[in-house]
């Protein structure tokens, strides 16, 4: 109670107090909805706290991890190496993830939507303290050594239930903030008629549509097989359904990552560069076909798994593909974007334009790298999701290679070099100049770090060397004897990065507490002047999800039936760790 | 809905590409009949021990069918049985699996023989052996601390330089 009256007595929020002073320093006239009401940053904040909590732990699990499998060290106390590997899987995978993405995109829409309704911004509380209050009891579990069932708990190795019930309430807390988010989109559509949504609001509601759709397969497989077995009311689970159920979910998570990365690059990168959106409506068909294209796919995380048949795996392997069509459009509106701001810095050559980007500017050079990556990482996801080619590299540390290029690299940038004006801007702090610098600077020991870290899993992995697997020589084997120089190479880089880690870390803290008091500019681009009107068919959300959920039952029905009709009885738990 | 000139050029080249690409990948998979292995065999994963083949796992050559040899392998934690076997270089394989307890993995290090082992399904997988040499045979999915104790060996042998040795 006490509570809400405070924040209403100081209506006049962080946005108000930068209006006056822009006017008197500038004499520009800044509209209101520019900045971030305060209330909404601290909510967002609050997000970001965690995710930075979750990256310097989890940072240190991987340390551990390129550690131990060098074949160089040892764990103390009893540690065991899974017990880290969940550890850096779930801090890193989903919490740091979703908490940073939840973050962000309350910003966004705050920014662009407008500030949220008290009673909105009391569900992204909600939502968030679900969601720590899941983080804090699955990491007890974690800890307890209860739960060394790594991030995506395959049945049956059954962890203690408290575990399966922190992963519930972290799923459940995540609706409850992604509904807050879609309710002041709603709100902004009420309030303006018959016009297409802000485009940042319009994409957050689009990858949160994506995240519930989904996750409600991981949430049904934790609280009617996890919980139930877990718990001993029931004695058996059925392990393949659990898995399709599991991965229903995961490749669209890995969706869920990128599309905030692709988020700052469709909207940000154009303002900071000095430039404009090249296509309002193409970028919304970009994400509108994530949308379709993310979630009818799981199977090719399955591809070598027995009780499923092989047509349902191909038909998934063509769905996934298609996601090459929005990535290819979104390919080429970064470069129209660089194309033209170069042009209009009077660039003439054919790749002249490129030396006109603002190369000193953190908040543009940091997200590039992650562009860059995902070249490298967008093949390797090709090979990896192709139907045979897959049998190679199936479990091998090839894949952990492919997503530190995909999440650990081109997410993450992104994310850092958001960072460098969403904090301050959240903050009423201003980017220092010293701190771009090391900016720039962490940006490439990060680069440096994962080309070798990444690039030696990529290849052992092609020569065999596993995944999700303690330092070995598996009886003495010639095969795995030359691994061993490959493992060094990844500690090598390992250990560059997690430098890369503790600078992010300090410049986080810098940007949060201690740099000028000031007002950072929450960059966002206007759509360029030639562009024509967003066509409504864009905003039609019941066609969308109907399509979204035609192509789910189209790849998943038979496959589910001839897995409840045909399987096995189930399995019994173990804990074999 | 506009859409530019080279973006439609682009998209036309991209979309081509992908289309040739999963012709190519169709064709293999369904007239070629490279598939991934998606064996649908079904058993009772606490009864492994009694029921064919599996009561009687190793190598053993085979008549009348597309194969010549088959390799039947029971996974559990931590190990393989048998845990070392041998097949003449050139001969057709299958490769017939599971486990008695949790998922494992089984993968030929170095090829592309590999597939996940889930309880109450069998895993099969026919290849030919064109590679000389002794393969590591490891679990690739972690199933608790001695996971990578897991392992067995593969030997495949050219007949003709066996015969010549002995
Ligand atoms: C200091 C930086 C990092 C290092 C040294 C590192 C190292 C590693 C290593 C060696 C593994 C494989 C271990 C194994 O399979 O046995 C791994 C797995 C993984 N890493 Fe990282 N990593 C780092 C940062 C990150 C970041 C920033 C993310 C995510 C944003 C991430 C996400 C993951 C995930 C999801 C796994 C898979 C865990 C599993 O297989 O259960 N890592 N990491
Ligand atoms: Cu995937
Ligand atoms: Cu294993």
């Amino acid at each position: 109670m006490k509570n809400a009256n405070s924040s209403k007595q100081d209506g006049r929020t962080a946005a108000g107090i930068i209006l006056k002073k822009s006017f008197l320093t500038q004499g520009l006239k800044t509209e209101k909805r520019e900045t971030v009401d305060r209330r909404d940053a601290k909510l967002a904040m609050a997000h970001i706290y965690v995710a930075m909590t979750a990256l310097l732990l989890g940072g240190l699990a991987g340390l551990v991890q390129v550690m131990v499998r060098s074949g160089q060290f040892q764990l103390p106390f009893g540690i065991g190496y899974y017990q880290v590997l969940t550890v850096h899987g779930i801090l890193l995978g989903l919490i740091l993830t979703t908490f940073f993405i939840f973050g962000f995109q309350i910003s966004a829409v705050s920014r662009t939507a407008g500030t949220l309704s008290d009673k909105q911004r009391f569900w992204g509380w909600t939502g968030f303290s679900v969601m720590t209050a899941g983080t804090i009891m699955a990491a007890v579990m974690v800890l307890l050594n209860e739960a060394s069932v790594l991030y995506t708990f395959y049945a049956p190795l059954m962890a203690h239930w408290i575990f399966y019930l922190g992963l519930a309430f972290v799923v459940v807390g995540s609706w409850i903030g992604a509904f807050a988010q879609i309710a002041r989109y709603a709100q902004w559509k009420r309030e303006n008629g018959k016009q297409p949504g802000p485009l940042l609001s319009f994409m957050v509601v689009v990858n949160n549509l994506m995240w519930v759709i989904c996750s409600i397969g991981v949430a049904v497989a934790v609280l009617f097989q996890f919980l139930p077995w877990s718990l001993g009311l029931v004695e058996r689970i059925d392990v393949l359904m659990s898995r399709t159920l599991f991965w229903y979910f995961g490749h669209p998570l890995v969706y869920f990552w990128l599309l905030p990365a692709y988020m700052v690059w469709y909207t940000i990168i154009p303002k900071i560069i000095g430039g404009k959106i090249f296509s309002d409506s193409l970028a919304r068909l970009s994400f509108l076909l994530f949308l379709l294209f993310s979630i009818p796919v799981g199977f090719h995380h399955q591809l070598t798994e027995p009780g499923i048949d092989a047509f349902w795996k191909f038909l998934q392997v063509v769905l996934t593909f298609m996601v090459v069509i929005p990535s290819l459009m979104t390919a080429f509106a970064m470069f129209a974007t660089f194309e033209s701001v170069g042009r209009a810095k009077g660039a003439t050559g054919l790749f002249s334009f490129f030396k006109k980007l603002p190369w000193d500017d953190v908040r543009f050079v940091v997200p590039f790298i992650g562009m860059v990556a995902f070249i490298p990482a967008g093949a390797g996801g090709i090979i990896n999701a192709s139907h045979q080619m897959n049998q190679v590299i199936h479990n091998t540390i090839w894949v952990t290679g492919h997503f530190h290029l995909t999440v650990a690299t081109t997410v993450v940038l992104t994310f850092f070099g958001a960072m460098y004006w969403l904090i301050p801007h959240l903050t009423g702090r201003k980017l220092t100049p010293k701190l771009n610098r090391l900016g720039i600077i962490q940006g490439i020991v990060w680069t440096v770090g994962m080309s070798i870290m990444s690039g030696a899993m990529h290849i052992v992995g092609l020569m065999g060397a596993p995944r999700r697997s303690n330092f070995s020589t598996y009886g003495g084997s010639e095969q795995a004897a030359e691994w061993v120089p490959y493992q060094l190479a990844q500690a090598v880089g390992g250990t560059i990065l997690f430098i890369g880690i503790v600078l992010i870390i300090y410049i986080f803290l810098q940007l949060a507490f201690f740099a000028p008091k000031g007002v950072q500019e929450y960059p966002v681009a206007e759509v360029s002047e030639g562009a024509q009107q967003t066509p409504m068919f864009l905003e039609n959300w019941k066609m969308w999800i109907t399509i979204c959920v035609a192509l789910i039952l189209l790849a998943y029905t038979i496959p589910f039936i001839d897995m409840m009709q045909n399987g096995p009885p189930g399995s019994v738990g173990y804990k074999l760790w | 809905m506009h859409i530019h000139k080279y973006e439609k050029w682009w998209l036309t080249f991209g979309i081509t590409c992908l289309v040739v690409f999963l012709s190519i990948v169709g064709f293999s998979a369904f007239h070629a009949g490279a598939h991934p292995p998606s064996a649908q065999v079904y058993i009772n994963q606490e009864h492994v021990d009694e029921i064919a083949p599996f009561d009687n796992p190793g190598v053993r050559k085979v008549e009348g069918e597309e194969w010549d040899y088959e390799v039947v392998v029971v996974a559990a934690a931590f190990m393989y049985t048998p845990n070392e076997f041998e097949v003449p270089l050139g001969s057709k394989v299958k490769f017939i699996a599971t486990t008695k307890d949790v998922v494992h993995g089984f993968q030929i290090a170095g090829t592309n023989i590999n597939m996940m082992l889930e309880p109450g399904y069998v895993s099969e997988f026919v290849t030919t052996v064109d590679k000389p040499g002794e393969f590591l045979i490891l679990c690739n999915e972690y199933c608790g601390v001695g996971h990578t104790a897991m392992s067995a060996k593969l030997k495949v042998v050219d007949p003709d330089e066996k015969r010549e040795q002995q």
